[in-house]
């Protein structure tokens, strides 16, 4: 790297000049409003921060003012601890027993690179629950690819599906279910969703705030790389003597073992109360953590930048802001802790640095070796600008609408009943899918009740009282298409009847919102199904409506990152656009269980301990035969 | 009296939660082990747990073998300490020379994760006691690198002494040699089996409760002395 100039805060206070604002994704509008925020131009290291967190995939500026609706419209009810603007949704289910789980799509980096793009969107997800404070307990994995026989679906399959097998299995959560579909419109953008679900006791909430000045800022989990920070390559390229910059990997790099120590690392943290905040680092990476986590405080942060431990000694200030490195979590502790924080860390072997602290100021600063990079309000990234883009019912629907079943011939021979029924018997979306999940650990932790080929995935959550949760992924992208408000209703309603065929109760549910469809099929979202659906869908009008935790596209309207830089060029190109055509729905409810777990591992667990008696076990279906091999 | 059995958690262990509910369910007391303590705590017997220790990044079981604890696993399983290694246990008996041969790559190239039968064909150790000879039970094989292999005259030698433990009964499902599942040492109190009996102790969470005997037959073993 050459000895380029750095930008500080003094520098842009004292002289203007061009700044690659629109390579960066950002509008003139936009480029304009940070401009006046600021007074004064931004340094690099702001134009970074702003432009990754004003983002589409980061600020959901143009869908926000739709998914705001899950919050706005939400029924009153006490079974939601934590709900949208949250890492995850927190749903209570008795017993002083929470769950907590969340879906999200990390479909353009799988496409780019299958296996390390399934597997941290596997990794993210995670994240986001340990997060909450939750022990992640079980993941699931909704996929839909194009035509089966496509020479692109043989590259892109496999490797979604090894790379979810590996990162899953590696971290020792099981996997309990989930979709495969296939469709030409989603040859060459796949669908790739990862869920994770996890159980927390209440008083194990934690919070993604920056709270308590002079509280100690601690980044934990693998060092940062150059990782995903295509982006930024714009402000980095000026200070490479080639074109190095440009051969950096896009699509981020999972480490399952890195991940695995984190989780057991902070659910020890949390146990021993050393947690004043938890934040994971995501899409944006510190830029996002460190606006969102003091921006939900109403605090301020002081970041020494130089300190982040690097993979990479070659990264400068902007790129370490940007890096999406997976395996990275933030913490906030009280000083006195800080000893006791890092003595956790180390018998975990996860690196741990204090890189800054809490203050009262309401500005995050960050400094490069004592020199001021980033001087800005958290709470002016955290929130990004919101748009109402022009919405309206395509023109081509009614003749979509209009063009029904009618019209296509119907088998009435006994040979012609035959050939349809071989056809639908040879379809890839009705054929047995144990090829893939034969490749998923669904056992490990041993409280797996249901899982594929099962209509609903259900973990025991209690030994001793049978508490358990079950869930299903549902979404039927046909329906979506032709009707967008039925399609979502008829994907809850799938997934409502599929935990209940698994033995759910009705009572205690909760829905998630989220997806992605094909690029391109409607132009522009207009129907807020899924929303209304929840609202039909109240089970026991004595006991109020399903909560929304907040959904995968609907998680945190308004701000909060996900991994995957290339979700954010895939979401600038194709605009808001894509959001919208399809509505998927996952449900929960409450299933049947067996006995208490022992403490494990003692210092560790915090169920309680006792082995009590097996109640009534209900037995799974047999597993299915061997299936496709090679 | 009850047999404390003692389950070691390296970096990356995954089963060892499910290996102490089996020894639990079974009557006997986990014991938690730490990969980088010293010591084994005065345990009557030692399982190593299923999971990727270390990520199994270099070679499964490879990082592990070098862990503290095992500088006193080694020399106390020598003198007859019982020792069960299950899946990633097993890869780490193989590492440590605790076992003969080695756990390759399957056949097929993928992890595998289905439930399958299995042949008891040595009930003379410590961990199948319990068993008949010849009993088919059905567990869990979960593994991307479980197929067992030794050279021509190691599995002569092995098939001579009765060190195949258990077999794989309803074909092969990773490109085992002569469809090893399970091996023991010469004395018998070192056993290494790829599929998990610890996910095999409740018909509600496994497929049966088949496996629960590996546990029974160890600590019904040491309570009777």
């Amino acid at each position: 790297m050459s000895a380029a100039a750095l930008d500080t805060v003094a520098a842009a206070a004292a002289a203007d000049r061009p700044q690659p604002y629109a390579e960066l994704g950002l509008t003139g509008e936009e480029y304009q409003r940070v401009r006046e925020l600021l007074g004064r131009r931004p340094t690099d290291c702001e134009l970074a921060i702003y432009s990754v967190m004003w983002s589409e995939h980061c600020s959901y500026k143009s869908s926000r003012v739709y998914l705001r609706q899950f919050a706005e419209k939400a029924p009153a009810t006490t079974a939601l601890l934590a709900g949208m603007g949250q890492n995850a949704g927190v749903v209570d289910i008795g017993q002083g027993y929470a769950v907590t789980f969340k879906i999200e799509s990390h479909n353009h980096p799988s496409y780019v690179e299958p296996f390390q793009g399934a597997a941290t969107g596997v990794g993210g997800i995670v994240r986001d629950i340990l997060a909450m404070g939750a022990r992640p307990v079980a993941v699931m994995d909704a996929l839909r690819f194009g035509p089966a026989g496509a020479p692109d679906t043989a590259r892109v399959l496999p490797g979604v599906v090894a790379g979810i097998s590996f990162y899953g299995n590696c971290l020792g959560l099981p996997n309990i279910g989930g979709e495969l579909g296939f469709d030409p419109c989603y040859a060459g953008n796949p669908l790739v969703n990862a869920l994770c679900v996890g159980v927390m006791r209440h008083a194990d909430l934690q919070a993604a705030a920056a709270a308590g000045e002079g509280n100690q800022v601690i980044l934990f989990g693998s060092r940062t790389g150059p990782d995903g920070i295509g982006g930024a390559s714009v402000l980095a390229s000026a200070s490479f003597e080639g074109g190095e910059a440009a051969k950096r990997p896009s699509v981020q790099v999972g480490d399952p073992f890195m991940e695995k120590l984190l989780v057991e690392c902070c659910l020890e943290l949390g146990a021993a109360g050393l947690l004043a905040g938890l934040g994971d680092l995501g899409a944006a990476g510190l830029s996002c953590a460190t606006a969102e986590m003091a921006a939900a405080a109403g605090t301020g942060m002081r970041i020494r930048l130089d300190a982040v431990p690097l993979r990479d000694p070659a990264l400068g200030p902007a790129e370490i802001l940007m890096s999406e490195s997976q395996e990275r979590m933030m913490a906030i502790a009280a000083p006195a802790d800080v000893a006791a924080f890092l003595a956790i860390c180390a018998r975990w072997d996860v690196p741990a640095t204090v890189i800054g602290e809490v203050t009262g100021t309401g500005r995050l600063q960050i400094s490069w070796h004592g020199e001021l990079v980033v001087d800005i309000a958290p709470q002016t990234a955290a929130d990004g600008p919101v748009y109402r883009r022009p919405a309206a019912r395509p023109a081509s629907q009614d003749a979509l609408a209009a063009d029904g079943p009618d019209r296509l011939p119907r088998p009435s021979s006994g040979p012609e009943l035959r050939a349809t029924l071989l056809d639908l018997l040879a379809s890839p979306g009705l054929a047995d899918k144990t090829w893939v999940t034969q490749q998923y650990d669904r056992h490990v932790r041993g409280d797996t009740v249901l899982a594929m080929p099962e209509d609903a995935g259900a973990i025991r959550i209690d030994e001793q009282t049978g508490l358990g949760v079950a869930l299903a992924t549902d979404g039927n992208g046909r329906y979506g298409w032709l009707d967008p408000y039925l399609g979502a209703q008829l994907a809850l309603a799938e997934a409502y009847r599929n935990v209940a065929a698994a033995g759910g109760s009705g009572r205690d549910v909760a829905v998630r919102g989220g997806g992605a469809g094909p690029r391109g099929r409607l132009p522009v979202p207009w129907h807020p199904g899924h929303r209304r659906q929840c609202q039909l869908l109240q089970p026991d009008a004595g006991r109020g409506h399903p909560p929304d935790p907040g959904g995968g596209c609907a998680r945190r309207a308004g701000r909060r990152a996900a991994p995957g830089a290339d979700r954010v060029r895939s979401a600038r190109r194709a605009g808001s656009a894509a959001w919208h055509d399809r509505r998927r729905v996952w449900r929960l409810g409450l299933g049947a269980g067996g006995a208490r777990s022992p403490r494990w591992p003692p210092a560790i667990g915090r169920s309680g301990g006792g082995t009590g008696g097996r109640v009534a076990a209900r037995r799974r279906g047999p597993g299915r035969a061997a299936g496709r091999g090679p | 009296m009850t047999a404390r059995v003692g389950i070691v958690t390296f970096p990356g262990s995954l089963d060892d939660r499910d290996a102490a509910r089996a020894v639990t369910r079974a009557g006997g007391e986990a014991i938690p082990l730490w990969h980088a303590d010293r010591g084994l705590r005065g345990v009557d017997a030692v399982i190593l747990p299923g999971g990727f220790s270390y990520g199994d990044y270099l070679r499964c079981g490879a990082i592990a073998r070098f862990a503290p604890i095992m500088t006193d696993l080694v020399p106390a399983a020598a003198a007859g300490l019982p020792v069960l290694g299950i899946c990633n246990g097993f890869q780490i008996l193989c590492e440590a020379h605790l076992l003969p041969g080695v756990l390759m790559r399957n056949h097929h190239r993928k992890f595998i994760d289905r439930r399958l039968l299995v042949r008891i064909e040595d009930t003379s150790t410590l961990w199948t006691r319990g068993y008949q000879p010849g009993q088919e039970i059905t567990l869990v094989l979960k593994s991307g690198e479980g197929a067992y292999l030794a050279d021509p005259a190691m599995l002569d030698t092995l098939g001579k002494r009765g060190q195949v433990v258990a077999r794989y009964a309803d074909g092969d499902p990773n490109g085992s040699a002569q469809l090893i599942a399970a091996v023991r040492n010469e004395a018998g109190n070192v056993v290494g089996i790829m599929p998990h009996p610890e996910h095999a102790i409740d018909p509600l969470t496994g497929p049966g409760d088949e496996g629960l005997l590996f546990f029974t037959s160890v600590i019904r073993q040491v309570v009777a002395g």
